[in-house]
């Protein structure tokens, strides 16, 4: 069977729609770790380069192959370069892919604490360091009277919280 | 063509894999399994890193190696981590004193190498930082609830203060290691990160009513040079033993 080979644009947009697998609803564009997408039309080859979330997050390898799969299946040869610098932070999340976060129960991440090379941010009392400043509200309810349960959740992105008001558990995409 | 980094990176990326193995063998016996996860997830945070690392290495050193060679095919007087983190697990209390220490020395040690001249490993560092910040806010937190809990998590307290001390000094000595990649403008002198480390450490210690880090006739030394304790062997043995069972195999 010949693969017909798309457009450039068209394999850029099919690249940057590859999900993360552990969060199906968020696209690896919204999720903001797509640094280019370099095209040789001639070769038919594509330069895909990302950037990692979370340094061990295991999703990297999955999601590296997804690419090569969904660049294929539009007729074109992916190579997958990961880059480290600038590293990736919470900021790169699109609008749209806080949406998605919230569609899966996910509070999605608030403010960052500090810069990487910011002073340490001090806080009175014995409340962690980094802890959101403002309460997170339970993405199901709304209600901001939630209580963290967990720092480290089901994955490295994910802190545990219970939601006081309507008594569920959630996720929340921890703020880097 | 090796750089003149190429040792300090390699020494970074071991100095977490090591630890990653370590924080490892707390899946399934922390005293809660909220604690599984937390430090299964420091464990990948820091594997993560290592592995990042030994992606610059292969190009630094000029060999071309990968990771899984790094991590599985060299033996011990290559690994060029310090001698705190291949000590074996014991208590959780040791393991919060470890942790307060290796995470206190890699948020002050990749902050400042966040403004290397190397890019890709300013990249690595940066993201570093944020993620040791985490993990020393986690260990902070036990050790103000275990120092300022009951006289028995008081009492391990004093005495995982006492089992680190004598590996406490190597974490800040200058070794050939580290000035050669300072002198080629990419790294960071350990002794310049003494005082904000313990200072950090201490104030945590003194906040949880433990008295800081006991001095120690006995002191480590050599896990930059190669030369390691009894335990790096063993822990080695486990964590190579699979890839050299079955060289070349995959999933």
């Amino acid at each position: 069977m010949v693969m017909t080979r798309v457009a450039v644009d068209e394999v850029r947009e099919r690249v940057g729609a590859v999900t993360d697998p552990e969060i199906p609803t968020l696209s690896i564009a919204d999720l903001g770790i797509v640094r280019g997408v370099e095209a040789d039309e001639a070769a038919g080859a594509v330069r895909v380069r990302i950037t990692p979330t979370y340094s061990g997050c295991p999703a990297m390898e999955v999601i590296a192959r997804d690419i090569v799969d969904a660049a294929a299946a539009a007729g074109w040869d992916a190579s997958v370069e990961i880059v480290h610098s600038p590293p990736w932070t919470t900021d790169w999340l699109t609008e749209r892919g806080r949406a998605a976060l919230a569609e899966l129960d996910i509070a999605p991440p608030g403010p960052r604490a500090t810069g990487a090379s910011g002073p340490v941010p001090v806080t009175i009392g014995r409340a962690p360091h980094t802890a959101s400043v403002e309460p997170v509200a339970c993405p199901r309810c709304g209600s901001a009277d939630t209580e963290l349960l967990a720092r480290f959740g089901t994955t490295a992105c994910k802190a545990l919280h219970r939601c006081r008001a309507c008594g569920d558990p959630f996720d929340e995409f921890k703020a880097v | 063509m090796s750089e003149a980094h190429a040792p300090l990176v390699a020494a970074l990326a071991d100095d977490a894999l090591i630890y990653a193995q370590r924080l490892g063998e707390w899946i399934s016996r922390a005293p809660q399994i909220e604690e599984d996860m937390a430090l299964g997830n420091i464990g990948l945070d820091l594997l993560g890193r290592a592995r990042s690392l030994y992606g610059l290495l292969g190009s630094l050193d000029g060999t071309g190696r990968g990771e899984d060679d790094y991590a599985y095919w060299r033996d011990e007087r290559e690994f060029r981590h310090v001698h705190l983190v291949e000590q074996p697990r014991h208590d959780f209390g040791f393991e919060i004193v470890r942790l307060l220490l290796v995470s206190s020395l890699d948020v002050e040690r990749c902050a400042a190498l966040a403004s290397s001249a190397d890019v890709e490993l300013a990249g690595v560092a940066s993201k570093a930082v944020t993620e040791s910040r985490y993990h020393r806010d986690h260990a902070r937190l036990w050790a103000l609830r275990l120092g300022d809990g009951t006289d028995e998590s008081h009492r391990r307290m004093v005495a995982a203060l006492e089992r680190v001390a004598p590996y406490v000094a190597e974490l800040f000595e200058d070794t050939a290691v580290e000035v050669a990649a300072v002198d080629a403008g990419v790294g960071v002198l350990p002794s310049t990160l003494r005082a904000g480390v313990l200072g950090f450490v201490e104030d945590v210690l003194a906040e949880a009513t433990l008295e800081g880090v006991p001095s120690s006739r006995r002191r480590s030394r050599g896990g930059r040079e190669g030369l390691h304790s009894e335990a790096c062997g063993y822990l080695l043995a486990e964590m190579q033993h699979l890839a050299r069972s079955h060289p070349g195999a995959t999933w």
